[in-house]
């Protein structure tokens, strides 16, 4: 099928960059959007032009590196699907493909599609973790976990970091981020002693990334390529209102 | 065509550091015997780790606990995207909660089974050791298992073995072992033991007097290049899957690191031992950029099968069953669809190979559930498979509870890798291997989720107890950054890098690895003989020249710039692809995943030769002729038999 392409390019962090078009013939539907982008670069780099940038790397769906909006939907129109794993099949011949990157303060441009996520790092920095030195650890089985909360616990745990939710959200709030990660080590009796400490500070470092706050529209939940429930949002505020009884 | 002078003999390897005596008392031995670093003292040396899967990640995070100053690099934006995190089985563990017979030494025996006798016993004797240790230490940390109802730790029998060893988390056990060595590795970020240098890739090594003292590093944003120097090295680096161009490895995936390391001076040992996974999804056009591996647990329900015609292109529902070849059930009626992968793979490649194959180019089988549909109803076969049948469905468009499922062999993991000691340094001091860039526990066949274990037992567990011993030696003088060594190492990346841009040629980086990854497969892939690694090795030659004459890299050095980042990658895995192919040559053996064709039974099968091929290779670079230096392996514990799978 034949497409056209209209491309976010910037040359760099300075560049205030635009949108390019690019036509695209003997696009099979079979191909993946990333091959399709890479048939597009090979041929940009055989007449001399600079090939589009973007992040991606295991093209399976579960390392997070890939981002793209596509025609306004972070990693495009196909539900619980990230960019690597959508096909072209869910386009068709004559269509006009916008391609933008992640929209957000706080994921500054680097490249045409690349953006820095750093910021999520630095959140998980702040407290995203259970503090157990190795070697430290007791035997694995003197700490039952009950299977539901495993369950509840995993379905957090999956979040990929792709930051989708930030490009989604009207604010631009890392809150399905953070909240992934609140859920899923509140959930296990080993995130218990640092619980409270750990949403105080997540939270506090989510603001001084200058992600937005959070206004319960939703659209981070409806975006993630993994689902992860809306309602762990609401078990960080929770916890952060205990937090916050409990400090003072 | 290539004939003689492909390489030389070289003096044999006699020590490999693992203590003497009984194998069950050799790491305790070790960890006795070894110098140890004065708390106070550990501040003061610095390690330099590569790579930031999860053995990097793991060893990253615990040398940084243990109160080293530790640099941690990766090409990837973040830590937390390395490959490991694509893992889906699992990770074995010799915890026997299901009391049915396993034992350290029973997990020692199989993985040394499973690798056709083709590693140290001393090595994978320890990884079975510290599998215990591994899964409190993750379940410490938080990580997700799969658990019972009552909440204790679910596990699971995987890769054929008769126990229940294996440990999971769903089918994303990689991504939750690595979310914890990256958190474990950012709560050192913020401890400030560990700096991270993210979107960075090591171009090159610096040694100092004979020892490993830092690494050329790229900025992947501004183009800088950088030199870091440090009291150690840690390669954690990855495989080399990628020389095939498509494979199930993440598309940075590369041996750069590891290549100039051995360009160095480092052995590479074994570099022909390629796994190739039997269950992956096939290539649907020549716009392929990577294949997806699918659970091999599929084929505990599915069934493989081609059509008997040649040629036959009608829809597989309209073959009748006697038009059909179940031909893994028909050539190996006890084991049926669940034979090894290395058997199942070259199986696959046999019946394409005779023209039988399904789907775009006739590379393809078919894994057909319509028996266990009918059999077990739709919703039992649902809930089994029902997330890997909407991958699949993702992928191809089609839905496999209608048209048989299509699957075809793909690269999958590189057990070969840079030579290591028991202490898991290579024959560079100061300069040590984890993780699958080194070579030392699977032999020549990984088994199912041993690689999860070998990577955070080498992180966590091992090496930062064995490089203590290296590092107490320190601290050793500092090296700035004018010294001679790491002057001519920069020098070198920079005009390397000039060099590529300089070509301007006609032909894209991706276009020449296209191209190499389809001779590795056709030449050294499943099946390799004499003749067809001598024409690869010319063709290698003669494409590498291609390379360095016709390659555009568009850009400039000062920029994000991911052709250049390619085309180097590529550079170096044209050199690997030549190893290889001499490494394939000279092991005139059948074993694990290397089989030759002349090397096998009446009936097809892989032909060890123990009398002559019981040893490593481990190979020397010299810019020409490479060196082969053998390490005997001798089999104390474990006797070595044929395997059979009839």
């Amino acid at each position: 099928m034949k497409l056209t392409l209209k491309i976010w390019r910037q040359k760099n962090a300075d560049d205030p960059g635009r949108m390019v078009p690019y036509e695209l013939d003997d696009v099979s539907p079979d191909m993946s959007f990333l091959e399709m982008l890479d048939v597009l670069n090979e041929r940009l780099i055989v007449e001399g032009e600079d090939p589009v940038a973007f992040d991606h790397d295991c093209r399976e769906g579960i390392c997070g590196m890939c981002s793209l909006v596509i025609d306004g939907t972070p990693h495009g129109p196909q539900q619980a699907t990230t960019t690597c794993q959508l096909h072209m099949r869910h386009f068709k011949d004559g269509d006009v493909i916008t391609i933008e990157p992640w929209r957000a303060a706080a994921f500054p441009v680097i490249k045409d599609l690349v953006v820095d996520r750093s910021a999520f790092d630095r959140i998980i920095q702040a407290g995203g973790y259970v503090s157990a030195p190795t070697g430290s650890a007791p035997e694995a089985a003197s700490i039952p976990v009950p299977q539901a909360d495993a369950h509840a616990a995993f379905d957090a745990a999956t979040c990929i970091g792709c930051g989708a939710c930030v490009a989604a959200c009207p604010n631009a709030s890392a809150m399905l981020f953070t909240a992934a990660k609140i859920t899923h080590l509140g959930l296990m009796p080993q995130g218990q002693p640092e619980r409270y400490g750990r949403v105080t500070a997540m939270v506090a470092q989510m603001d001084a990334e200058g992600f937005g706050g959070c206004t319960n529209t939703g659209e981070c939940t409806a975006v993630c390529p993994k689902g992860i429930p809306f309602e762990t949002i609401s078990r960080l505020n929770a916890d952060l209102l205990k937090a916050t009884r409990k400090a003072s | 065509m290539s004939t003689v002078n492909l390489f030389t003999d070289g003096e044999p390897i006699r020590d490999t550091k693992a203590p003497e005596g009984p194998v069950e008392q050799r790491w305790d031995k070790r960890r006795f015997g070894g110098k140890l670093v004065n708390p106070a003292n550990r501040r003061k040396l610095s390690v330099i780790v590569v790579g930031t899967g999860l053995a990097g990640g793991s060893a990253a995070a615990t040398l940084g606990e243990l109160g080293y100053h530790v640099k941690s690099f990766c090409y990837q934006d973040s830590p937390r995207r390395a490959h490991s995190i694509a893992a889906q089985g699992g990770i074995n563990a010799a915890k026997n909660y299901r009391n049915d017979g396993d034992s350290i030494q029973r997990l020692f025996y199989d993985t040394v089974k499973g690798g056709d006798y083709r590693s140290r016993e001393s090595n994978v004797y320890r990884l079975a050791q510290v599998s215990v240790e591994i899964i409190d230490q993750c379940v410490a940390q938080g990580v997700p298992f799969a658990r019972e109802y009552g909440g204790l730790l679910d596990t699971r029998s995987f890769g054929g073995v008769q126990v229940s060893r294996t440990f999971y988390a769903r089918g994303q056990t990689g991504q939750q072992l690595l979310l914890g060595a990256y958190q474990a590795l950012e709560r050192q970020v913020a401890a400030g033991t560990v700096e991270m240098f993210t979107r960075h890739e090591m171009l090159e090594l610096i040694i100092v007097d004979g020892a490993a003292r830092g690494i050329v590093a790229r900025d992947m944003v501004t183009g800088e290049i950088e030199t870091h120097t440090a009291d150690a090295v840690v390669l954690a680096s990855g495989g080399y899957g990628n020389v095939f161009f498509l494979s199930t490895n993440a598309k940075g995936c590369n041996v750069t690191a590891t290549w100039r390391a051995h360009r160095k001076g480092a052995l590479f040992a074994n570099p022909c031992y390629t796994q190739i996974h039997p269950t992956c999804i096939p290539q649907s056009g020549d716009h392929q950029s990577k294949l997806t591996l699918m659970s091999e647990s599929l084929r505990n329900d599915g069934r493989v099968w081609v059509p008997v015609a040649k040629g036959d292109k009608r829809d597989p529902r309209e073959i009748p069953e006697d038009e059909r070849d179940y031909y893994l059930e028909r050539i190996y009626p006890s084991f049926g669809n669940l034979v090894p992968r290395d058997i199942a793979s070259r199986a696959a490649k046999n019946v394409c190979d005779e023209g039988r194959g399904v789907g775009p180019g006739g590379l393809g089988v078919y894994l057909d559930f319509a028996d266990a549909i009918q059999r077990l109803g739709r919703k039992a076969v649902a809930d089994k498979y029902g997330n890997l049948f909407e991958m699949y469905e993702r992928i191809t468009g089609e839905d496999p509870f209608e048209v048989p499922m299509r699957i075809y062999p793909a690269v999958h993991y590189t057990m070969g890798g840079l030579w290591v000691d028991y202490d898991l340094q290579s024959t560079i001091p100061g300069l040590f291997v984890i993780g699958e860039a080194n070579f030392s526990d699977h032999g020549a066949n990984r088994l199912g989720a041993s690689a999860l274990m070998q990577g955070l037992a080498d992180g966590y567990f091992v090496l930062p107890n064995t490089i203590s011993d290296y590092l107490a030696k320190g601290p050793f003088p500092k090296v700035g950054d004018d010294h001679e060594a790491v002057v001519e190492a920069r020098e070198s990346v920079t005009g390397r890098i000039e060099r590529l841009l300089s070509i301007d040629g006609d032909r894209t980086p991706d276009s020449f690895h296209r191209e190499l990854g389809a001779l590795m497969w056709e030449y050294c892939g499943m099946e390799r003989t004499d003749e067809g690694l001598r024409k690869a090795i010319d063709r290698i030659r003669e494409l590498r020249e291609e390379f360095w004459t016709r390659v555009k890299v568009p850009g400039e050095n000062e920029e994000l710039n991911q052709a250049l980042e390619k085309a180097g990658r590529i550079a170096d895995f044209f050199e690997l692809a030549e190893l290889m192919c001499i490494d394939a040559l000279h092991r005139t053996e059948s074993c694990g995943g290397h089989f030759r064709a002349e090397s096998q039974t009446p009936d097809g099968e892989a032909l060890r030769d123990d009398e002559h091929f019981a040893y490593v290779a481990a190979w020397e670079y010299t810019g020409d002729a490479p060196v082969l230096h053998k390490e005997n392996l001798e089999y104390e514990n474990v006797k070595m038999v044929q395997r059979s799978y009839k």
